[in-house]
């Protein structure tokens, strides 16, 4: 019962940073149809930008504000600059191509995935970088917390889920309840109808690639926070947050929320019961297996084509 | 590929009229390319027989070992002739059947890995060549056909996808194969050792001779080289072929025209998975032994800008992006090689976007004079800041020059790479003079990020050329040096 609740709590961390990397690639898929194979490494390049930070606001053993602001500040770092990246991505390697054939920009993406992963690799290495949040205020955010039965649930947990799950709630209404929110639906729906009616596709696009990589950069603290970062945790977390959105119907938020949740709890369990090594097996075939039964995901619309 | 709906294509202002093919609208302006003496040339070399180039082609390659002795020469020129048949195979499921399978390199894998199963002391089977590379090939072939079968119904981007798990899948399971329900079934991160060497018409394959490498493995993938080619060749001008290439334009379209989409698509994978597992026995056969961390991400983008570059579509095309391509990666690995690249590149690239006209001469002098003026600053304020450099050979030419410093703080390195970036970026949105005032001070941070950044560390400056090239591809020639001009459909 005890590894239960342990593996339960992990789940909910694990998954709410999958669900984060999930939304910018249901998100961009909504609004451009592309599968922004780079988006791995927008997540990876955010946790860097949040060390960074971190580092410059005298690291953990003696940072110059208190706890809860150093903790808000990394994340709104690493949104920032992520955010800032996404847009230049788009801008770059995609916007030329958004009339080209559907293999061109899928083609382009994987090479700005590739120049990311290897240009941060030329400039800060391959070796983990460690948060160490473990020596903020004395240990306050894992001795912290409550119990359930015999378990502690660390502090630092709770703020985790509680802020990914405040900046899905955040996205939902910005998507269904302001203005900017309907200009995406509306350009998800009909590229073209939507610009004949007067809405800028451009800034539209621009400012779904700022969501998404914000969102993503968050997600990179977030799971930094968790374990040591490092180059090559872009390619696998971009793969497993890719899937999370297949699984619950690309182009769906709430889809990719429950796609995001769904392959942190199928990971953690099968670690904790079966084996560490065969997760990415299990993953694969939930992943399979809805590609038979339900190509269109949990929460998805199967796809019309028109002639 | 299948979104090209009405409303998604523009039509060119000179466009040719609805209803008119654009290949027929242009065959007038293509008769006047072909005038002069360049244009007459490309007639005639169009002319030749696919046949008799092959023949030279491979003549050329079959000559290489008579005048280069060097071992590391032969091993690269190897090590091209494995990307070629990989490029070919990969231009099967990308060029001829428009599908985007990203878990290519696994296939190889499976097939390095299925020859050293059969093949090794592992389990002390010791097949013989001739039967075990075909069973090699027909297990690649099903293997491709198994992981079509759930994607048949998807559209590019879910087959994407799921080819890529399929690779992530490989690596996991041949990594921790070596505990796989208590048996050691792949050797996990060890790999498989003494894998068997190709036995053929009575004799072993040896890869050294004499301390050089042999020439028999290369003549054998030569061997292989010409059958995939011709092999290949043959199914592309077969019903199959053309079936693939109107799959490839419009699958709609072809679906109305009576054509089994499904088993068009799970054909072009198998084709493709086959060759790449043909490719897998020959590769573990030379280096005797197999490892899961070469089929990995790094081979499937190597392969992948080989046939962007040359021209997905076109057999020789892909051929040309092997043979430019792996050179050009095991050169990048020198220091002295890879600096000499460099400056011609940037030279060259200068040079084209000018057109040799008198802005050129501005841009290169000022260029020159740029440089000069920020070395002598540097070394008038502080000699360190200059010392890092070496003054003989092609360094010694740049010495003064270029800035190198003898210790690089570390905030140097991010600050520079990330400005060359962001400064190459404005490049491409600003216009007129204020471009040829940027473009002075960013050529030479090109070149301070060169020598101090990225000569620093080979192993990522490599791929993030490769990775450039991919997305540079994309956007200003996505057909690629060869490629099939794709007709559009108006």
């Amino acid at each position: 019962m005890d590894t239960f609740i342990q593996l339960t709590v992990d789940a909910l961390t694990l998954g709410s940073v999958y669900a984060l990397i999930a939304l910018g690639y249901t998100l961009v898929y909504g609004v451009l149809k592309l599968l922004n194979f780079a988006h791995g490494d927008v997540f990876m390049v955010g946790s860097f930008i949040g060390y960074g930070a971190l580092q410059l606001l005298g690291g953990t053993s003696s940072p110059n504000v208190p706890t809860w602001a150093l903790l808000t500040l990394i994340t709104l770092a690493a949104m920032a600059g992520c955010a800032v990246l996404g847009v230049a991505i788009e801008r770059f390697a995609y916007r030329p191509l958004r009339d080209a054939p559907r293999i061109a920009p899928l083609i382009s993406a994987l090479g700005v995935s590739f120049f990311l992963a290897n240009s941060m690799q030329l400039l800060f290495g391959a070796t983990p970088r460690n948060y160490d949040t473990f020596s903020l205020s004395n240990g306050a955010l894992y001795f912290k917390g409550f119990d359930i039965g015999n378990v502690r649930v660390p502090l630092l947990r709770i703020i985790t889920v509680c802020a990914a799950f405040a900046l899905m709630i955040a996205l939902w209404f910005l998507v269904n309840r302001t203005r900017t929110g309907k200009a995406m639906r509306a350009t998800s729906f009909d590229r073209e109808a939507a610009a004949m009616m007067g809405i800028d596709i451009d800034r539209v696009i621009v400012f779904t690639f700022v969501l998404g990589s914000a969102l993503a950069g968050a997600a990179g603290v977030m799971f930094a926070l968790r374990v040591p970062t490092q180059v090559s945790i872009g390619f696998i977390a971009g793969l497993k947050g890719f899937t999370a959105a297949v699984i619950g119907g690309i182009g769906s938020i709430p889809g990719a929320m429950a796609g995001g949740l769904i392959l942190g709890f199928a990971e953690s369990y099968t670690q904790g019961y079966i084996s560490t090594k065969w997760s990415d097996l299990v993953v694969f075939s939930i992943l399979i297996g809805f590609m038979i039964f339900r190509p269109q995901g949990l929460l998805g619309r199967a796809d019309i084509r028109k002639v | 590929m299948s979104d090209s709906t009405p409303h998604g294509s523009q039509i060119p202002a000179e466009g040719p009229a609805v209803g008119q093919d654009e290949w027929v609208a242009r065959h007038a302006e293509r008769r006047l390319l072909r005038q002069g003496p360049l244009g007459q040339l490309q007639e005639r070399l169009s002319r030749v027989p696919w046949w008799a180039s092959l023949v030279l082609f491979v003549a050329a390659l079959s000559l290489l070992p008579a005048v280069e002795s060097s071992g590391y020469v032969r091993r690269v020129a190897f090590d091209t002739v494995l990307y070629m048949l990989l490029a070919l195979g990969l231009n099967v499921v990308v060029g001829w059947g428009g599908l985007l399978d990203l878990g290519y390199v696994a296939f190889y894998g499976i097939g390095a890995y299925a020859y050293a199963l059969l093949d090794s002391d592992k389990f002390g089977v010791h097949f013989p060549t001739i039967v075990s590379v075909p069973l090699v090939v027909v297990i690649g072939a099903v293997v491709g056909f198994l992981l079509g079968l759930p994607s048949r119904r998807l559209t590019g981007d879910y087959l994407a996808i799921v080819t890529l798990f399929f690779l992530q899948l490989f690596q996991t399971l041949m990594t921790n194969g070596d505990s796989a329900f208590g048996h050691n079934l792949t050797g996990g991160p060890n790999g498989i050792l003494n894998v068997d060497p190709f036995h053929l018409f009575g004799h072993s394959l040896v890869v050294q001779h004499q301390g050089v490498f042999s020439v028999s493995y290369y003549y054998v993938a030569i061997a292989f080289f010409v059958l995939v080619f011709v092999a290949l060749r043959f199914v592309n001008r077969s019903r199959t072929g053309r079936a693939w290439r109107s799959l490839r334009e419009d699958p709609l379209a072809a679906e109305s025209m009576g054509m089994p989409v499904n088993w068009l698509k799970l054909m072009s994978f198998s084709f493709g998975a086959a060759t790449a597992a043909f490719t897998g026995t020959l590769f573990a056969a030379l280096n005797a032994s197999v490892f899961p961390l070469t089929f990995y991400f790094v081979l499937l983008i190597t392969v992948y800008t080989m046939v962007i570059l040359g021209g997905s579509g076109s057999q020789a095309g892909v051929v040309a992006g092997a043979l430019i391509i792996s050179p050009l990666l095991e050169m990048l690995r020198d220091t002295d090689k890879s600096r000499v690249i460099f400056y011609v590149a940037l030279v060259g690239g200068v040079a084209l976007a000018f057109r040799f006209s008198r802005l050129l001469g501005i841009v290169a002098g000022a260029t020159l004079a740029f440089g000069f003026a920020v070395h002598e600053v540097a070394r008038a304020f502080d000699h360190s800041w200059v010392a890092g450099e070496k003054a003989s050979g092609f360094p010694g030419v740049t010495a003064h020059w270029v800035v190198v410093p003898a210790k690089l703080a570390t905030w140097i390195p991010p600050t520079t790479y990330i400005g060359l970036i962001a400064a190459t970026l404005v490049l491409t949105m600003v216009r007129g003079r204020l471009r040829l005032v940027l473009l002075v001070p960013t050529l030479y941070l090109a070149a301070f990020v060169w020598e101090n950044v990225m000569l620093a560390k080979p192993e990522p400056a490599r791929f993030i050329i490769l990775g450039l090239i991919l997305i540079a591809l994309m956007i200003l020639r996505p057909n690629g040096l060869l490629g099939e001009r794709r007709v559009e459909i108006v």
